[in-house]
């Protein structure tokens, strides 16, 4: 057994190699080519967002960096190592908490049951619980409740508190605010961003909301056509610090907006798979 | 207080009806003085003689107890350990698929000479003609419920490497709690439906044997409290086995109920 405690940011670790890099990453269902060599790294304490628009194949390229998929093509590489199956230093948050959450188990028994699963004694990993959910924001309280007995936002916290307790070197997000309200959603987005900062986390988020990805990113990897590609890898030169309304009306925002806009629309227009999904 | 007040009239609320019927049985069969059909007043004293008196109440009911406890125990986990297998290996499933929708339209009690054939007309016999017989319902809920779990929660199991064992008994199994408990009930009555035509052939005790001896030496009153009997005996079984899916769904329970207020 290992612990999950592979260490995010280990300050002995090699700063070169990357947390997690795709190269000619490729995948086909049967004839069917979704994937067509995808190439990108991510760097330790790096937030990346992927774009692209729906039916482009972000939720199969999140599964085949997530391990959950074996690539048919190219190579997955987490801090270095060729990988082909999930491994201890990668978290994922669910798109559908609804369903990512068990029901018939307490907050606190979801959140520990990685932990369990990796070898922490009981005692631990509860402590180690109790401290995820309080980074998320949640009372002590809300422990003992059954997840459905909290609202979508508070869900997705605790989704979100259970990939940090397991301590990953990558976390993983895919989609993760799509199924809360607006405002849920802004609070979900600084959030991650101060869990991020905070934690120094490397998160590699997949969304197809643009405005959401710029204001996250370190850099934003923009895919397009049919199979899919990196159309572009723009970089977000927008500071550390960030806020909903200033960050948003700021000239640079609008900007690297306009651009990763473009790139979107270009691979949406010109994209055989684009015309059929929309 | 309260508390006590709440309990009282739960019961007041599942038992009124049964006692106004027992009453109307009463004094509709006071004057009764048909053979087959004696005054409850007689039957409830036979019931009083033979299922009452502890040693009385041991020798008629423990061989009963008895079948239904290892009978069914060994249904619920014969039932759920191969659902589970099934519901897990596909392609296993698919080869086994026709023996088992042949196997299980047999009726339990259709095999009854059979069993005493190969096992004998003893207890171990009617023990696992009643596993067998049971053991149907909970094995296809089971199948069917390990089939549906969510997969998102499989994909989260991978992606925290939650080793197999606890995957399987704290998210697959939890996860197809309510149809395995759904198939349960199902076999639960097989079980004392099996358990008293098994106990009319060969026994020396149990609700069965004391019906069929009742009948044949024209002791009605005797034979009607064995149908009483057997009428509490399920009733109370059934209320076990509520307790215990309370207990073990209640997530299902409260979540069910606060979807059907949210709509």
């Amino acid at each position: 057994m290992t612990t999950p405690a592979t260490g995010a940011n280990r300050p002995e670790a090699d700063g070169d190699v990357p947390a997690l890099e795709a190269r000619a990453l490729g995948h086909s269902y049967g004839p069917r080519e979704i994937l067509g060599g995808i190439d990108f790294s991510i760097k330790r304490g790096e937030f990346v967002c992927i774009v692209g628009p729906s039916g482009v194949g972000k939720t199969t390229l999140l599964r085949c960096l997530s391990g959950l998929q074996k690539a048919t093509a190219g190579e997955l590489l987490v801090l270095g190592t060729v990988v082909d199956e999930p491994q201890p230093g990668v978290a994922v948050v669910f798109q559908d908490y609804s369903r990512s959450l068990m029901p018939w188990t307490s907050v606190l028994h979801n959140v520990t049951l990685p932990l369990r699963a990796n070898g922490l004694k009981t005692a631990e990993a509860e402590e180690r619980a109790r401290q995820a959910l309080a980074q998320v924001g949640l009372q002590p309280t809300v422990a003992d409740l059954y997840p459905w007995q909290l609202s979508g936002g508070m869900q997705q916290r605790v989704a979100i508190a259970r990939a940090l307790a397991y301590n990953p070197t990558v976390l993983l997000m895919d989609e993760p605010f799509a199924s809360v309200d607006a405002q849920t959603r802004s609070d979900l987005e600084d959030l991650v961003l101060r869990l991020q900062r905070e934690l120094g986390l490397t998160v590699l988020l997949v969304t197809h909301d643009i405005d959401e990805a710029v204001y996250l990113s370190d850099r934003v990897v923009a895919l397009s056509g049919s199979p899919a590609r990196v159309a572009d890898i723009v970089d977000v030169p927008l500071g550390t610090e960030r806020d909903q309304i200033e960050t948003k009306s700021t000239h640079e925002f609008a900007e690297v907006r306009a651009k990763v806009h473009g790139l979107v629309r270009h691979a949406a227009s010109s994209g055989p798979a684009a015309s059929s999904a929309s | 207080m309260s508390r006590l007040r709440t309990w009282v009239s739960l019961v007041a609320l599942e038992l009124w009806l049964p006692l106004l019927l027992v009453v109307i049985w009463w004094f509709a069969s006071e004057n009764s003085t048909s053979v087959y059909f004696p005054p409850l007043r007689v039957i409830l004293q036979s019931f009083a003689e033979n299922w009452l008196v502890p040693e009385r109440a041991l020798a008629n009911l423990g061989p009963s107890l008895q079948v239904i406890g290892l009978g069914y125990g060994v249904a619920l986990l014969g039932g759920i350990a191969i659902g589970t297998l099934l519901g897990l290996v596909r392609p296993f499933e698919r080869a086994v698929r026709p023996i088992v929708e042949a196997l299980r339209a047999i009726p339990g009690v259709a095999l009854l000479p059979l069993f005493i054939v190969l096992f004998g007309i003893d207890q171990p016999m009617r023990i696992l003609l009643v596993a067998y017989g049971a053991a149907w319902p909970v094995l296809l809920n089971t199948l069917d419920g390990v089939r549906a779990v969510e997969p998102t929660l499989l994909d989260m199991a991978r992606i925290f490497r939650v080793g197999r064992a606890r995957r399987l008994f704290q998210i697959i199994l939890r996860s197809a709690g309510p149809q395995i408990f759904a198939g349960a009930r199902i076999s639960l009555a097989i079980t004392l439906i099996i358990m008293v035509v098994s106990e009319t052939v060969g026994a020396s005790g149990g609700v069965g044997y004391f019906l069929m001896t009742a009948k044949s030496e024209f002791r009605i009153s005797s034979m009607w409290s064995a149908i009483v009997a057997l009428g509490i005996l399920g009733y109370l079984l059934n209320i076990l086995f509520r307790i215990a899916e309370r207990y073990v769904l209640r997530w299902h329970r409260l979540q069910q109920a606060r979807l059907e207020k949210a709509s």
